[in-house]
Parts: C-alpha cells; structure tokens; sequence
C-alpha cells in the first residue's frame, strides 16, 4: 500500500519536472524544475521499492544507487549552471508591457 | 495476492510511464535553444533511465542489473561534467 503510494507521488514528481523543463523560458528556470523534481521523483520511487522489498540484497543495492544519485544530481546542476553563467547565457526576465509604459 | 499482482502491474506501468517522459524530454534534447539545455535533457533522461533499470532489475529478479545501474549513473554523471567542462573552456 505504502509502496504503490510512494510509485505513484514519484511518478507525479516526474511528470511534473518534464512539464516544467518543456514549458520554462529560460536554462536556470529548467535547471530547477529538472533537479528538484527529478531528485525528489527518484527519492519517492526508490523508497517504494525499498519498501516493497524489505531488507534483502535489492534494497540494500537500491539504497546505494539513492545515496549516489542524491549526491550527484545536484553537483551536476550546479556545474551546468556554472558553466552556462559564465558562457554569456541571459537570465530570462518579464517581457515589457510598451501599451502600459505608453499610458502612464 | 491481488495486492501482489497489482504491485507488479504498477512497476511495469511506472516503468512504461518513464519512458514515454524520457522521450517528451528529448525534445530538449533536440531543439534545446543553448547547448547546455541539451546538456540538461541529457542529464534528466539518464536518471530516468537509471530508475527503469533498478524497476527491470526487481522485476525479473537479476541482481547483476543493479550494479549496470550504479554504473550508469555514475558514467551519465562524468559525462555530463566532462561536457560541461568542454563547453566552459571552448568560450574562453
């Protein structure tokens, strides 16, 4: 019960993160969906099947890959970032509204 | 048993349902604006990739997949460094 639970929240989080890399305007709005949701997305679905399993070689095993992937991933983020930044890349801003400017 | 039989079917529905969401990223992928938003869709398909094969690894019960996963993330994530240390360096 808990661990189909635990499925579906990471399958939500998953769902969730591609909507928001596919939608945002900009790279550092797309970086945050990706890493947030994906992490939390292999979080919840890891612990599911930890759940699911009990303690056994699998989980232990599962329990290593989680501990890696949640180091890694936001390293690799932060990296991306980094080297975008000093790429040149914009951060994207609201565009003007020239109707409201004009009216004042 | 009804419980067991729907916990199977939930894996390989989630195991399914990731795909398809590593196929809707590879549109960043392909039309990513920058490089490094490709770099991005690369980096999202492989941790999706590593999670289907830990839900294949558990559901035909082959430990030996366990350890190609850690070994794929852990190659996805040099990959994902070494590329964005290349883009870094070729703009200076």
């Amino acid at each position: 019960m808990i661990a189909s639970f635990l499925l579906l929240l990471g399958l939500f989080f998953m769902i969730f993160g591609v909507v928001g890399v596919l939608k945002f305007p900009d790279i550092y709005t797309r970086l945050q969906a990706s890493t947030k949701c994906g992490v939390t997305g292999v979080i919840s679905i890891f612990f599911g099947l930890i759940i699911q399993q009990g303690f056994s070689a699998f989980s232990v095993r599962i329990f290593f890959i989680l501990v890696f992937v949640l180091i890694t991933t936001p390293v690799a983020s932060h990296i991306i970032a980094q080297a975008a930044y000093e790429s040149g890349v914009e951060p994207w801003r609201k565009p003007l509204d020239n109707f409201r400017e004009k009216k004042r | 048993m009804a419980e067991e039989d729907f916990l199977l079917n939930l894996l390989w529905m989630t195991a399914l349902i990731l795909a398809a969401l590593a196929f809707l990223s590879l549109y960043r992928v392909i039309f990513g604006p920058t490089s490094y938003d490709r770099l991005l869709g690369v980096n999202l398909i492989s941790s999706m990739v590593t999670v289907i094969i830990v839900i294949l690894a558990i559901r035909f019960q082959r430990r030996i997949y366990m350890d190609v996963a850690l070994v794929y993330a852990l190659l996805s994530f040099i990959g994902v460094i070494a590329l964005a240390k290349y883009l870094r360096a070729g703009i200076r």
